[in-house]
């Protein structure tokens, strides 16, 4: 068996090789079952920010309006699309309205992810008139597919602490920000979790979808979950089990036992980004922790959107990056984790800059 | 003081007598012309490129040679055409880029699809709405069978013959391009010499604007040593694409789908006016190239309007003020898209628009002054 999936892989990763001098033409995976296979798109984060009457940050419209027309070239075409939270920069109904009317354009069935932009307005009231349950379950060809609304927090911070909805907010919204508060799946969603997953038979391939990481990463920027160990613990018994999350705005990926951790890009900015002259009035968030990264004047630089194989189970994410080299994050079943298919090679890797 | 008079004239001499045996030293401005080196240039190989340059012979109607759309008399293009005009008045899709400084550019064509000079000279002559051959046997006949050919092919690379292919002919019209380098305008002076006087008040107010609000520079890139005004790179910056939003569906899965090969590539989209717009993606199949074209130089570009891969605006105002909206031609269009994340709004003032294309119009050199019309502008 675990030949039988060795064998997969290479003949996908030469599959995926052939689609590298051919971006986004016919991608076809041969695995023992291609019935099994198929592919979804990814966009996320595209933090749709009203200015005033009509008027929207362009950037982030721009990078929404880009990644839904590209979705929409793909071929072969995706199954679904996959929306991964923070629709929106301050969860007004303006710009959740305007967001939605954009991803509307989607040819296909586009599932929704909450994000925290989305949420701390009104928490989720708006949102789910236009999407529906903040968390829910579905199949997909075999696959169990479940999206988690894992940017609640204590009750007490959600209710109690903020004079007005829209302080909430903006606390939310900052980054390093000592009134902020960790993200959590809570009690209430991990026994319907529980409960969800019980009626499905472990060897079901199991995909999570998240707005944070599942994982623990950096509690400032929220690149956590506070109980993710609880959530994770609920994954162990799968064979097959992967967590897709947004929020970072950048690649991640990591393998906690069974579990593997993939990020999607964002389509408004990414993370980090340096601080830089940048000739026009700018919305990007206060940045709190300057790094090397983006290029200033193509404002699309370092964002992007993804689509994703899955075949066997597991995850082959292919990054679609503006002004960059597109990449691929894919699961290795040889080494049970995921690789970069182009930068694992440490021959490849490109070293950090001391100057630009 | 006489030190740098000494340095200066030792370059000049410097220059010319490097430019009179292989005139590929560069002028005030421009760094030295890349050459590859497995065609060096030689006064008798550039001498037999500019004869292959300006023959006729090599379309299937004999009257079209390179130099019909590359005019040595319009700064090497066919202004004012919009498009290209090839046999039998057959149109193609594409405004004619300038041949002088082209040695600079990383690939030729506007969407890259030519790797250098001498490959870019093979695909011409084949193109049926160009020079209409169906194969390059016909040019190669003439090239070794013509006396004077004969004579020249002997003595450049010593090949007689079916010896003769493509490959020598190509090089030699390369090595001819090489040498239409043009710099030394007055922004030249200004910017590298120091001539404070070279450059009149709108366009140093229009340099400004170039470097800080207009953001001009990012593409067009001015170094600190030379200027190639050129990042080498595609953008889709709204011109083309913008009239076929609604087909590119369509005709970008069509691509997708066909797999061409560049050689199709380079028939469809002269051939076509629709595919043409889908830019550096019908080359590369690469979503992020969608409606991009080459950064073209803005050297001499006062000579050589009309302007855009399409020639679709008559004036350098017009592509200003197309820039100045965001990247849509009239002002509340929808914008394209797939649009380069570089453009967007610039709210430049009538005054500031002006003072840009004074800024252009400082950049043309002195071999092509005379083609300039004297702007009817505000002056300064």
């Amino acid at each position: 068996m675990p030949d039988n999936n060795r064998r997969d892989f290479l003949k996908g990763a030469g599959a995926v090789a052939a689609a590298t001098t051919l971006p986004l033409s016919v991608v076809e995976l041969a695995f023992a079952d291609p019935a099994q296979n198929f592919t979804f798109a990814y966009i996320s984060d595209s933090h749709i920010q009203h200015v005033k009457g009509t008027q929207f940050v362009r950037n982030w419209d721009r990078g929404l309006i880009r990644a839904v027309a590209e979705t929409n070239l793909l071929t072969p075409k995706p199954d679904f699309v996959m929306f991964g939270g923070d629709l929106a920069q301050l969860g007004t109904k303006e710009e959740l309205d305007h967001g939605a009317e954009m991803l509307a354009k989607l040819n296909y069935k586009t599932y929704m992810v909450m994000g925290e932009h989305d949420y701390y307005l009104d928490l989720g009231e708006y949102w789910s008139k236009l999407y529906g349950p903040h968390y829910y379950s579905f199949d997909h060809k075999g696959v169990h597919f479940v999206v988690l609304n894992s940017i609640l927090t204590f009750d007490d911070w959600t209710y109690n602490r903020w004079p007005t909805a829209k302080q909430r907010m903006l606390e939310m919204a900052g980054l390093d920000n000592p009134n902020g508060s960790p993200f959590m799946v809570g009690d209430k969603q991990r026994q319907w979790l529980a409960k969800d997953l019980e009626k499905v038979d472990k060897a079901t391939p199991l995909v999570v979808f998240s707005h944070s990481p599942i994982q623990k990463i950096y509690k400032g920027w929220n690149f956590w979950t506070d109980d993710a160990e609880q959530v994770q613990a609920l994954l162990k018994p799968f064979a097959k089990a992967t967590v897709i999350y947004g929020h970072v705005h950048q690649i991640q990926y990591n393998q906690i036992d069974n579990i593997t951790f993939n990020s999607v890009m964002a389509t408004a900015w990414p993370w980090p980004y340096p601080q830089s002259y940048a000739q026009a009035e700018q919305h990007l968030p206060k940045l709190t922790v300057p790094m090397n990264r983006a290029n200033p004047f193509f404002e699309r630089d370092a964002t992007g959107w993804q689509f994703i194989d899955v075949a066997t189970g597991k995850v082959a994410m292919k990054y679609n990056l503006y002004n960059n080299t597109n990449r691929v994050v894919a699961f290795d079943p040889a080494t049970g984790k995921p690789l970069d298919s182009a930068f694992q090679d440490l021959a490849k890797q490109i070293p950090p800059q001391v100057h630009y | 003081m006489n030190r740098t008079r000494i340095a200066v004239l030792l370059a000049a001499g410097f220059v010319l007598f490097v430019a009179g045996v292989t005139a590929g030293e560069a002028p005030l401005g421009l760094p030295p012309v890349p050459i590859p080196e497995d065609n060096p240039q030689t006064p008798e190989k550039i001498a037999l490129g500019k004869k292959l340059f300006e023959d006729k012979r090599f379309s299937s109607t004999k009257t079209v040679a390179c130099q019909n759309c590359h005019d040595p008399a319009k700064a090497f293009t066919d202004s004012p055409l919009s498009v290209s005009e090839g046999i039998k008045k057959l149109t193609g899709t594409r405004n004619a880029p300038t041949v002088v400084n082209a040695a600079y550019f990383d690939k030729q064509f506007w969407d890259g699809r030519s790797p250098s000079l001498e490959d870019q000279a093979l695909h011409p002559p084949l193109n049926p709405v160009e020079m209409g051959l169906k194969t390059h046997e016909p040019i190669l006949k003439i090239v070794r069978s013509d006396a004077e050919y004969k004579k020249a092919f002997q003595q450049v690379f010593s090949k007689s013959g079916k010896a003769i292919t493509m490959k020598e002919v190509t090089q030699a019209i390369a090595a001819f391009e090489r040498t239409q380098i043009a710099g030394n305008s007055p922004f030249d002076r200004y910017y590298f010499k120091g001539e404070t006087a070279a450059l009149n008040d709108a366009q140093k107010r229009g340099f400004d604007l170039y470097v800080n609000k207009g953001r001009c520079v990012s593409c067009h890139v001015i170094e600190q040593t030379q200027a190639i005004f050129t990042d080498n790179r595609f953008h889709n910056v709204g011109v083309g694409i913008n009239d076929i939003q609604k087909d590119v569906p369509t005709l970008a899965t069509e691509f997708l789908k066909a797999q061409a090969t560049l050689a199709q590539v380079d028939v469809q989209v002269l051939g076509d006016k629709r595919t043409s717009e889908l830019g550096r993606f019908a080359v590369t199949r690469t979503l992020d190239d969608l409606g991009s074209f080459k950064t073209p130089t803005l050297r001499n570009v006062a000579a050589t309007a009309p302007y855009m891969h399409d020639g679709s605006l008559k004036t350098l105002r017009d592509v200003i003020v197309h820039y100045n909206n965001g990247g849509v031609t009239k002002e509340g269009d929808p914008v394209n898209d797939f649009l380069s994340g570089g453009i967007r709004p610039l709210n430049l003032t009538e005054q500031e628009i002006d003072d840009l294309v004074a800024f252009m119009e400082a950049l043309t050199s002195p071999e092509y002054a005379a083609l300039v019309k004297p702007a009817a502008g505000k002056g300064n």
